[in-house]
Parts: structure tokens; C-alpha cells; sequence
């Protein structure tokens, strides 16, 4: 067992995606990520690999779009307006089905927004990084030692999958500081990846890496054999954390940051005699369905905590499809709520039923 | 019997798409047979980029990748840092190089990123129907420039070369055309150069090739070379505008 | 002490941070489960820089804390801000020298020291968090004194090998300071 460091999450996420045998890296400065291009910058170097400060958001997504297509693991990283300009790239790999990391360490929004903690992307991650019919895998870690245990599974899956992959981070992950046990680097040989621009060599035909096809019929077609492969996503994939939700009359539901606060509130709840529990998405796309299917029959309400003004609600609520009530609860712009403002409202809750 | 004249294998057998009198078919020869000459295809990633052209990608023999629009110098940085002993080109139209993606081709270009650029300016957006591009000559009547281009309110067209040619990451900025034999043979060597820089590893090479957009310009083919000559070779002057490696280049 | 919840809050460039990480990692040595969260952005050039410590028995739920068991303070602003949302019973450590204030809760418990007019006079210049530090360690004993010299020892850099014996002594002003 490795000796624990501490380590910033921004950090850690770097030097995990190193570990897994990421070598090229394209980045551009924005708060709160910076440290983990100034960590990849430093590293990147001393292992033979590339760290290349991009012109844009734009520019660098591409490079991961090239650098992918030429067969190797390649990631950026950004913070949430960065990752608007990220969209167009990430439509482009999911539909030249190119698997790369991505990584968003969200702040407020929208527009110039702020720069404290939020999780006001999960719209954009889940359900449209990008024009067109496509998904991402979404992953939501809540310690930092998980966003470094992620960061490996992320380029296997999207390695798997042949598809992007999102670590949806925020401001508090990115900046705090907690002990981490690093993986030693696994030595696990890459997947081949027979599909790719790296030089057919004369030994077999060109191959092509594209997303374009002019003709409806092979669109179609094309894009209804990945969501096949997105159905085998959704039934093998998903994951969540379940605390406390075996005899809960209230499940909160939340992931990353708020999902810290929550578990607080869960256990000041039971502290007070209200049956409370907590289900931890740690993947957003495929959506943890089963773990709130498994819960329902005995839960009385959900309460989806969030940064947001309530985005993965949605979510819960297309899971639960009316049969509990469904509450919200959330602060946003950069307000990170208190254990205190969740317990009021489990409450509330737990007095109405 | 002898072979005089066949395919270039770095050209597959797709029949072109492109319109009669276009010089993209002409250019594609000229790089494939470049590439045959080097014996470099199975180590060469095309970048096709969007535009008229960006079906190249059925044509060149060896892989290729299609790119966002503009962003073919990215794409090619990110191949070309991923396996440095590939070669790496790009082939990219005047909106994609020089509106849309200027700012990946400057940066590629002053980071002396080592990749080939083959650069069609015909002065008009071909694939969308013949709207105003950066490379629009002062007056020219495009579909978005029905009055011509008013230099007072679309601005002046961008000369690529001499722009480049101000970078230090630059180890070739020239402008050819392919409008007659001679300089047809003209371009070809400048080609080789561009191929050539990158397997010195000299940095970012470009090739403006003064092409012809006969259907949006409305001539026909032999009025439209007519009028590269008379109209687009004034602003854009045929030449060498950067050149690191004079005698260096092609044997 | 059961769980730590620290704030240390004061100007950027008085070395809250660096403190605190001292903090998290004598948390860390005694095998505790811990957090560090600063406060990020352009508030920090120049203006007030604070961070949250978590070190605790159980994992942790938010790192950001909102009402501190325990509080390190090195100027005005910062004792306004945090003084009003410490818990009954708390501890609070203050920079005298910098700040003229007292803390108006008699729920509290808090401890004077001139830190950094202290640091200035033993040719310890700049190490006032650390006598800040050596305070509120020995008021509360939020770790085990072997953690805290191993946890100095880990976050001085090697590169600053000199600076380590200055932090240790500074810590021990803190910890034998009377008052």
C-alpha cells in the first residue's frame, strides 16, 4: 500500500491520468483547474510525454481530437465556460466514436459566472456536450482520493466504449486538499486500437477517422448502432453509492460536492430520529437508475441536493416517474449549502409525511 | 507496353467529386504523387478539413482524419505530437485556413508545429454555394458580396503567405498556382519542400496553391483560369515569401 | 479533541495556508481522516486568504466549515467574519499584534498572542502562523505533538531545508507562550 500524501484534487487528477498511461495533454489556464495543467506541465516532461499549453479551449480539444485519432490517451481539462468551447470537439469525437478524458472542474455560471464551486453543468454534461444524437460517460467523484480511482476507469471505459468520457469535478474537489494513496503505475498493456490514424504502414487499407456521412440511411444507422452500444452502457455501468438507504423514509440524492454535505445532513438527521439516507451517484451518464429502483419500495421522498437550481432532479425524477414525491434542494453561483440548510429541509420533509 | 501516366497509389480509386475545371483534383495529384515519390504513405495522416474538400479523406490512400471546421491545425498537432515519426498534413480551404481557423493556423504556425499545409485560396466558399471568403478579392461579387466586396464595411482579403512569413515557427511560406504546366511543376516542388521540411523536422510548412472555383465564379473552366491570372495573381503575388532552407529542400 | 474543525483566516502572504497544511497533515500522522479547503482566486493576491481544516475520527462531510470549533485569526476583517459563527466552547487564537479587538462571546475561549511581533523579535519573520499554530496546539491538543514536528518536517521543501529548524522553534513559542 502506498503511503498517503495529501494532495490537491486538481493534482491528484493529473497525476492519476499520468499513472494510467496518459502522455499527451492539452490545456488552456482558467480558474479552478489551473493547477492541474501546471501539475501536468511539470510531470508531463519527465515522463516523455506532452504537455502543450493550447491558444483556446478549442484548439486544445482538438489536439486531444488528433491525438486521439492517432491512437493514444490523450485529455484536457477546463472549467465549465472552457467547456462550452469544448463542446464542438466532443461532438466530433463522439461521433468519430474517439475515446478521450475530458474533465470539468465547474464553477458558477452562466456566462462569465464565477469561479466558487457549482454543479451547474450537469445538463451540459449529461445530456448535451455538443450538438447531435450522443452520450458521454459521465463520472462524479466526491473524495479525492475517488477522482483518482476514476480517472483510470474513465480511459478504460471510454477506451471499451470508443467514446468520450467527462470527470464532472467542481471548485471544491479541484482546490481541497486530502490524503491520497496514488496507484502504482499498473504496468497493464493499452487496449490496441486497430481503427486508428497512426499509419497503415502497407499493411492494411486506410483507415479513416470521421464523422461526416451525407446520407441520411447510413447516419441513421450509424447513430443507432451506438446507442446500442449505449444501452449495454446503461445496464453495465452505472454507479452508486447507497448509504443508510435501507430503512430510509427520506433518500437524498446527490453526487460530488453537495453528495458531502448531504451524507452530513443524513447523519444529523439520524442523530435527530429521522430515518434519512443518502444515494451517491458516481456516474451521471449512465444515471444510477437501479440504486434509486432499489430504494423505492420502502422510501416515503427523495430530495435531489445540488449546486445547481436544479438540474439532476430531472434524473431522479424520470427514475422515480411519479411514484414518490420528489424535492429539491440547492444553492448556486458558488454558494455551497451548509449541512444545517439540508437537515432543515429533510425536516420539513419528514414532517409532512 | 509502357506505363506512361497512371494513378498516383497514394490516391485510391473513388472518382472525384469536384466540379470540372476545379483545381482541387490537380492538387490532390500533385501531393499523392509527392507522397508516392517519398515512399512516405504509410506513415503519412492527411487532415481533411471542412470545405469542398473535405471528402479527401475518400481519395488520399493513406489514413486520414476529418476535422471541426478551422480546426485542422489542431487536429494535426495533436497527431503529429502522438507520433512524431508520422507525417503529418493538413489540406484546408481559404474559409477553414483563414477565417474560421485562423487562430489554430497562426498559433500551429508560430509554435513551429511540424506538419505540411497545403492551402487552397480560390476566393469563394465553394462547398456552401459561393459566399464572401477571407481571400475575396476588393470588389468581387459573391453570393453574400451581391454588390462586390465593399473593402469599407466587409474589410480587405487576408494575404496568407506574407502574414506567415512574419513567424519565426515558419520554415516555408509559399504561394504557387497550377494554372499552366510550368506552374504546375512549380507547385509539385514546392509540395516536395513542404513534405520534405517535415521529415528534417524544419517546422511548419505551407503551401498556397491559387486555385479556381469555376461553378461559384460562374466561368467555365478556361475563363476561370483566365481570370486567377488576370484578377487573384496581382493581389496575390506567386513566390517564396520564407524559405529556412533555400538549398536544403528538394534533391 | 474528538473532530477539528479549523478556520485560519488572515491576509494572503502570512502563510494561513501553509499552515493549515501543517494542520491537515499532523491530522494525517495520527491517522485521522482530514481535509483542507482554501479559499480561492483573486481574493488571495493580496487580499484575505482563510482555509478550512477538517481532522476527524469519521469521514468527512463538507470540508468547508462553516461554524469552527477552533479558529486562527491574523487580522481584523477575518475576527469579524468568523468570531459571530464559531460553536459555543470553541477556541480561538489571535494575532494581538495585528489585531486591537477582542472577541465579544463569552462562549468562547480565546487566546491572545502578539504572533507576529513575536516572530519579528526572535528573527522568525514570517513565521507567525506557525506560533499560531503552536498555540492553538497546545490549547487543544487537536493532534499528537509527534504528528506535528513530523508534519512540519513533511511540508518544509527541501528546497527551504533552512527554514525548518525557524518553523520549529517558532512552533515552540507558540506552544510555551503564557497568556
Amino acid at each position: 500500500m502506498p503511503e498517503k500524501v495529501l494532495m490537491k484534487g486538481n493534482e491528484a487528477l493529473a497525476e492519476a491520468a499520468i499513472q494510467a498511461g496518459c502522455r499527451h495533454f492539452f490545456g488552456y489556464p482558467i480558474t479552478p483547474q489551473t493547477e492541474l495543467a501546471a501539475y501536468m506541465s511539470k510531470r508531463m516532461p519527465k515522463v516523455g510525454g506532452t504537455y502543450l499549453q493550447a491558444e483556446s479551449e478549442v484548439a486544445a480539444v482538438n489536439m486531444v481530437l488528433g491525438a486521439a485519432a492517432a491512437g493514444v490517451r490523450a485529455m484536457t481539462s477546463s472549467s465549465s465556460p472552457g467547456i462550452s468551447l469544448k463542446t464542438e470537439g466532443i461532438s466530433y469525437m463522439a461521433g468519430s466514436d474517439l475515446p478521450a478524458l475530458i474533465i470539468n472542474v465547474q464553477r458558477g455560471g452562466p456566462g462569465l459566472g464565477g469561479i466558487q464551486p457549482s454543479q451547474a453543468d450537469y445538463w451540459q454534461a449529461t445530456r448535451a456536450t455538443g450538438h447531435g444524437d450522443f452520450q458521454i460517460l459521465v463520472f462524479a467523484p466526491s473524495t479525492v482520493q475517488e477522482m483518482v480511482n476514476l480517472v483510470s476507469d474513465a480511459f478504460d471505459l471510454a477506451d471499451q466504449y470508443r467514446m468520450p468520457a467527462m470527470i464532472l469535478a467542481d471548485g471544491m474537489l479541484g482546490q481541497m486538499m486530502e490524503p491520497v494513496a496514488l496507484p502504482e503505475n499498473s504496468g497493464k498493456t493499452l487496449p490496441e486500437k486497430p481503427w486508428s490514424a497512426s499509419g497503415h504502414h502497407g499493411e492494411r487499407k486506410h483507415n479513416v477517422v470521421n464523422s461526416l456521412y451525407l446520407t441520411p440511411q447510413a447516419l441513421e444507422s450509424l447513430i443507432r448502432d451506438r446507442f446500442h452500444r449505449y444501452e449495454v452502457i446503461r445496464e453495465k455501468e452505472q454507479r452508486a453509492e447507497e448509504y443508510l438507504t435501507e430503512d430510509a423514509d427520506v433518500v437524498l440524492v446527490a453526487y460530488g460536492a453537495s453528495s458531502r454535505v448531504a451524507r452530513s445532513a443524513v447523519e444529523a438527521a439520524r442523530e435527530n430520529g429521522i430515518k434519512a439516507g443518502l444515494i451517491r451517484p458516481i456516474t451521471l451518464w449512465p444515471y444510477p437508475v437501479d440504486a434509486i429502483e432499489r430504494a423505492i419500495p420502502t422510501v416515503k421522498a427523495f430530495l435531489s441536493v445540488e449546486m445547481s437550481m436544479g438540474q439532476m432532479v430531472d434524473d431522479v425524477k424520470l427514475a422515480v416517474n411519479g411514484r414518490r414525491p420528489v424535492y429539491f434542494y440547492g444553492r448556486t453561483g458558488g454558494m455551497i449549502p451548509t449541512p444545517n440548510e439540508v437537515l432543515e429541509e429533510i425536516r420539513k420533509i419528514a414532517g409532512g409525511m | 507496353m509502357a506505363v506512361v501516366f497512371q494513378r498516383p497509389h497514394a490516391l485510391t480509386d473513388a472518382p472525384f467529386h469536384y466540379c470540372p475545371g476545379c483545381t482541387h483534383g490537380i492538387v490532390h495529384r500533385l501531393v499523392a504523387e509527392v507522397i508516392d515519390e517519398l515512399g512516405i504513405e504509410g506513415k503519412t495522416v492527411g487532415v481533411a478539413s471542412v470545405g469542398c474538400s473535405v471528402m479527401s479523406y475518400d481519395y488520399f490512400n493513406c489514413d486520414m482524419v476529418q476535422a471541426p471546421h478551422g480546426r485542422a491545425p489542431a487536429v494535426a498537432t495533436g497527431l503529429k505530437r502522438a507520433r512524431p515519426e508520422n507525417v503529418v498534413f493538413t489540406y484546408q480551404g481559404d474559409g477553414d485556413l483563414a477565417a474560421i481557423g485562423t487562430a489554430e493556423t497562426v498559433h500551429a504556425a508560430t509554435r513551429g508545429e511540424n506538419i505540411t499545409v497545403i492551402f487552397i485560396n480560390n476566393a469563394i466558399y465553394g462547398m456552401t454555394g459561393g459566399q464572401m471568403a477571407p481571400t475575396s478579392l476588393p470588389g468581387q461579387v459573391t453570393q453574400t458580396t451581391p454588390y462586390g466586396r465593399d473593402v469599407k464595411t466587409a474589410g480587405y482579403p487576408i494575404r496568407v503567405c506574407e502574414m506567415l512569413s512574419t513567424l519565426d515557427g515558419v520554415a516555408l511560406a509559399q504561394r504557387v498556382t497550377v494554372d499552366c504546366v510550368k506552374n504546375v511543376n512549380i507547385a509539385k516542388k514546392a509540395i516536395r519542400k513542404a513534405f520534405e521540411n517535415q521529415i528534417a523536422g524544419r517546422g511548419y510548412s505551407i503551401v498556397e496553391v491559387v486555385s479556381t472555383c469555376p461553378t461559384n465564379w460562374g466561368l467555365t473552366p478556361k475563363e476561370a483560369l483566365e481570370w486567377l491570372r488576370n484578377n487573384m495573381l496581382p493581389y496575390y503575388p506567386l513566390g517564396v515569401y520564407k524559405d529556412v532552407a533555400p538549398e536544403g529542400g528538394a534533391k | 479533541m474528538d473532530h477539528l474543525h479549523l478556520i485560519l483566516a488572515g491576509f494572503g502572504g502570512q502563510g494561513i495556508l501553509f499552515a493549515g497544511k501543517v494542520a491537515a497533515y499532523a491530522g494525517l500522522f495520527d491517522q485521522k481522516e482530514i481535509s483542507w479547503l482554501p479559499s480561492y482566486g483573486p481574493e488571495m493576491r493580496g487580499g484575505t486568504a482563510n482555509c478550512s481544516v477538517c481532522i476527524s475520527n469519521r469521514p468527512i462531510g463538507s470540508p468547508l466549515v462553516v461554524n469552527p470549533n477552533a479558529l486562527i485569526v491574523m487580522n481584523r476583517p477575518s475576527l469579524d467574519k468568523f468570531a459571530g459563527a464559531m460553536v459555543p466552547g470553541g477556541v480561538a487564537v489571535v494575532d494581538s499584534a495585528l489585531i486591537d479587538k477582542k472577541i465579544d462571546r463569552a462562549d468562547v475561549t480565546a487566546y491572545y498572542l502578539p504572533a507576529t511581533s513575536m516572530a519579528e523579535e526572535h528573527g522568525l519573520r514570517g513565521l507567525a502562523n506557525m506560533i499560531l499554530i503552536g498555540k492553538l496546539f497546545r490549547e487543544t491538543s487537536f493532534c499528537t505533538e509527534e504528528s506535528l514536528w513530523k508534519a512540519i518536517e513533511k511540508c518544509v521543501p527541501a528546497r527551504k531545508a533552512e527554514m525548518l529548524g525557524l518553523n520549529k522553534e517558532a512552533l515552540r513559542l507558540g506552544m510555551e507562550y503564557q497568556g
